[in-house]
């Protein structure tokens, strides 16, 4: 029995230092304080320590229009070079059928060979013929599927750069809920979230596509001037007209970029010798240059066919100076940019444009100052709560109430030190799981001395007495956290954010529990009674 | 010390009573949700702008409702959030002016309507929506005003963000509460970038309908299937009924707790959602340790009628009942009184909640197993709900 109850109070003393070095993590050691440490392991959530909450939607529209968009192009190009004449070959509708793209008057007698270069060289598309020379070629419902899971992926890492340069720490971003595209950001303590919103959302899609003709007033000037028509392979894009003063203007461009986003190996910002005034400098990656290196060298001035260069931000045409010679990979953005203006251009470009545009769905800032002021008025209300229940039952109970009170912070410290092991982070739902944990730790040990009072109350030794409480009281302790727990997994898997801080919170108070209130408590009980003599009573 | 011992108290007599304090409360919330307040939800689950203000006085309602009108803000409302010291407010949109498109644009402009007296070619420092350490120290790198590296300004930086949001609470009331905390030459600089505008921003929300749905389903889903397995298991360890009637008492706590929200028009957010989930948790609790009681008096005592052994069960669990829940009202009720206006719709439904929850397993769970043995009496003779399936020790 004695050789027990030491095994017993060894494993309870080993458990309660691994969790106390859960709470407190290596910096105790290095002498830090104990503040420090646990303010360290403890990870507060934004809630309660102030930060920017963002929910985005990712536009995957984007991704699949700039795949057919090139499938349009290469179409062109590969029945062109097969021989095969055409009507049209365009996309019917950009919004809802973004997949689709639609050959209008093929010639009749090449469906064979159309065929043949679907299977070769369009496999991720189906093509259906409905006569007449019209075909629709549309994209796989698994390749669009895994497309928008490639492109939401982009996304995260693109803004997880960006967040980066920012020097935003612990920033927490991924994915929010289950296939609908949508992104959560959450950035503790950040400063100026407006700005940082501003970073994360532009898509820093820069864009250098041929550009012909000059620069029009607006759309009608740009088709007049094209004898009312636009070549099928431009469209016309707004922009800045050229002077200074820099009011709306549009230019005509190619449709298909030379070089696009992922084309920038590496941006930074300079000055421009003749004016000091900040641009940004970009330079492309090797094969882009090579690509690069012919298109100017086929469009510069003097050159076989003479064109400008549209240098294309976000859909928006920054500049279209004219080329003066062959350039191989590298280029630079001027344009009534601050410095920090520049700096952030360069950041962007780095960071990789985003391979789709991105909608704020929800935005919340809380400020460092209420966070602060909030968890101070709750966690005194809640340290005065929990004093005066561990007050009561050293009065109700007596020498009792020292286990009850014993097993209740043990249960505490075992639920921090989890947290502090698994990085859980502290919400106030969880301190809504940790109230309902402590509600049922004091619960367990009530029921636990009721029993043991009703058994002494019947007749029974001491010893025979606790030993039956413990024995009763445990089937309903078990039933009430099974099913609790039970509920709680359920909430982790249904809910999201913050329901799931509250099932963890609650799952692994209860577990801790079920360790504390019977286990430990047993354990003082054996402890205390090994020392009586028989017949003394017992203090409860 | 004791406080209860050996009660003897009819309860099942009291049914009807209970059923009628039962009724009136479920009624009366039902029927403010029909057709009074509704039900109040937060701007989490509805969508909507939120902007939480503090202003350097106290503020004037007339100033601000002109302010807003004048931005075109017409359906913007506010109301002081906290204790009228603070001089705090919270300005509001409703969800159909939170455009999906272009969420931000009922913030900026609420924020833009407030800045009454902008100075040409400064910021507002306490604007702490766009001005935070990185603009102070972008401001002061730009200016220089000690002649060194731009990342000597950190600190610098840092301890003013620090005077504005920890010292004083959200709001710098003019740019010399600075004196004495930075060097002079950098207050300076500070002075010539930036002022102090009569209110600075202390929260924003801004929710989307989209995720407002989102929430609202999920929230739905997580009770609803929170509910069934607690029934599932339940029936596995005691017998259907038993899960029925403990379902049945929780649902009727959630129905007057969120019953008790529209009543006081209080806004129902996630936070709320966590608390009754927490009550939900709580009185579950409650009505297994009457139930647990009851099966073990089911075996021990099987010449008694299931009325006398549930009679029996509530009396000889009502000291640890009444003990239980006293003590965790005692801390919900600090968290209420002391909280902070933050934690104050979280603790209202647990305060509310916790008494509910008690009450409900001794007054709707429990007579409800006698209900249903009276009624399959009455159909066809049946045995008792003995049950038999626990491990219940004799």
């Amino acid at each position: 029995m004695q050789k027990n109850l030491l095994t017993k109070t060894i494993i309870i003393i080993a458990i309660l230092l691994i969790f106390v070095y859960g709470i407190l993590g290596p910096k105790i050691f290095s002498g830090e304080g104990l503040k420090a440490s646990l303010l360290d392991r403890i990870k507060l959530g934004l809630d309660l320590k102030g930060g920017t909450h963002l929910i985005l939607q990712v536009q995957v529209n984007d991704a699949i229009n700039s795949e057919t968009d090139r499938a349009v192009e290469s179409l062109r190009d590969e029945l062109s070079k097969a021989g095969i004449t055409f009507l049209d070959i365009s996309k019917p509708d950009r919004d809802e059928h973004a997949a689709q793209v639609a050959i209008k008057g093929a010639s009749l007698d090449a469906a064979s060979k159309l065929r043949g270069i679907f299977t070769d060289r369009y496999r991720e598309y189906d093509s259906t013929n409905s006569g007449e020379g019209n075909w629709t070629l549309a994209l796989k419902p698994t390749y669009i599927a895994d497309l928008k899971t490639r492109t939401v992926d982009l996304c995260i890492e693109a803004i997880r750069r960006r967040v980066d340069t920012l020097g935003v720490s612990e920033p927490a971003i991924q994915r929010n809920g289950f296939g609908n595209n949508q992104i959560l950001v959450q950035l503790p303590g950040v400063d100026d979230p407006g700005r940082v919103k501003d970073i994360i959302q532009s898509t820093a899609r820069l864009e250098l596509r041929e550009s012909r003709g000059g620069v029009y007033a607006n759309e009608q000037e740009a088709i007049n001037a094209n004898q009312g028509q636009i070549p099928p392979n431009m469209v016309l894009i707004h922009g800045k007209s050229d002077s200074r003063a820099g009011g709306d203007a549009v230019y005509l461009v190619s449709r298909v970029p030379v070089a696009s986003g992922t084309d920038i190996r590496d941006a930074q910002t300079g000055t421009k010798s003749e004016t000091g005034e900040p641009i940004v400098r970009f330079f492309l990656t090797v094969e882009a240059g090579k690509k690069f290196a012919a298109f100017t060298e086929l469009h510069k001035k003097g050159g076989v066919d003479p064109a400008n260069l549209g240098i294309v931000l976000d859909d928006h045409v920054i500049s279209a100076p004219s080329i003066n010679s062959q350039i191989h990979d590298e280029g630079y953005i001027e344009g009534g940019f601050t410095e920090q203006s520049a700096s952030d251009l360069a950041k962007l470009l780095q960071s990789g444009s985003l391979p789709a545009s991105l909608h704020y769905l929800t935005e919340r800032t809380i400020g460092p100052a209420l966070g602060a002021d909030s968890i101070k008025a709750g966690v005194n209300a809640a340290i005065a709560g929990m004093l005066a229940v561990l007050i009561f039952m050293l009065i109700y109970y007596r020498g009792a109430g020292i286990n009850a009170n014993v097993a209740l912070i043990f249960n505490l410290v075992i639920l921090l030190g989890f947290m502090g092991f698994s990085g859980t982070v502290l919400t106030l739902p969880g301190i809504a799981g940790v109230i309902l944990t402590v509600g049922m730790g004091v619960d367990s040990n009530v029921l636990i001395f009721e029993r043991i009072r009703e058994e002494l109350r019947a007749g029974k030794a001491p010893a025979a007495a606790v030993d039956q409480g413990f024995d009763r009281a445990w089937t309903t302790i078990l039933d009430t956290h099974v099913t609790t727990i039970v509920s709680a997994i359920i909430l982790f898997f249904v809910g999201s954010g913050p329901v799931r801080g509250f099932a963890v919170t609650l799952t692994f108070g209860l577990l801790a529990n079920l360790f504390t209130a019977v286990f430990v408590s047993r354990v003082i009980f054996d402890a205390i009674l090994s020392r009586k003599q028989r017949g003394e009573a017992l203090s409860i | 010390m004791e406080f209860f011992r050996n009660t003897n108290i009819d309860f099942l007599g009291k049914k009807w009573y209970f059923l009628g304090f039962s009724l009136v409360f479920s009624v009366a919330g039902i029927l403010s949700m029909l057709f009074w307040h509704h039900v109040p939800l937060g701007i989490d689950f509805r969508g909507g702008t939120l902007v939480y203000v503090k202003f350097a006085v106290k503020p004037v309602d007339a100033e601000i409702r002109t302010a807003l009108d004048k931005a075109g803000l017409h359906n913007a409302n506010f109301q002081t959030y906290g204790p009228a010291s603070a001089n705090e407010m919270v300005i509001r949109l409703d969800e159909k002016d939170t455009n999906e498109a272009d969420i931000s644009r009922g913030k900026d402009s609420i924020i833009a309507a407030l800045e009454t007296s902008p100075v040409a070619g400064k910021k507002n420092i306490n604007n702490s929506d766009r001005i935070g350490m990185a603009a102070v120290r972008a401001e002061l790198a730009e200016r220089d005003p000690l002649h060194v590296a731009s990342t000597e300004y950190d600190a610098q930086a840092r301890k003013v963000m620090d005077v504005r949001d920890t010292v004083n609470h959200g709001i710098l009331r003019s740019m010399d509460d600075l004196q004495g905390q930075v060097p002079g030459p950098v207050l300076d600089a500070l002075k010539q970038g930036f002022y102090t505008a009569n209110y600075g921003i202390r929260q924003s929300d801004v929710v989307g309908p989209q995720v407002g749905d989102q929430l609202k389903q999920q929230a739905r889903l997580a009770v609803g299937f929170s509910l069934l397995g607690m029934l599932v298991y339940l029936w596995f360890r005691f017998e259907l009924i038993y899960g029925v009637a403990a379902v049945v008492a929780v649902f009727h706590d959630t129905l007057i707790t969120v019953g008790a929200f529209s009543l006081t028009n209080q806004e129902i957010t996630l936070t709320v959602i966590a608390a009754i989930l927490t009550l939900v948790g709580y009185s579950m609790n409650d009505t297994i340790v009457v139930f647990d009681r009851i099966r073990e008096n089911v075996k021990l005592l099987r010449r008694e009628s299931l009325a006398d052994i549930v009679n029996r069960s509530i009396n000889q669990t009502l000291s640890r009942t009444i003990l239980t829940s006293g003590l965790t009202f005692l801390t919900v009720l600090s968290l209420f009184l002391f909280g902070g206006e933050v934690l104050r719709g979280f603790s209202f439904a647990l305060v509310v909640g916790i008494v509910i929850g008690t009450y409900s397993s001794i007054a709707v769970a429990a007579p409800m197993l006698v209900a249903y043995q009276d009624w399959r009496r009455s159909g066809a003779a049946v045995s008792a709900p003995a049950a038999g399936k626990g491990r219940a020790k004799a």
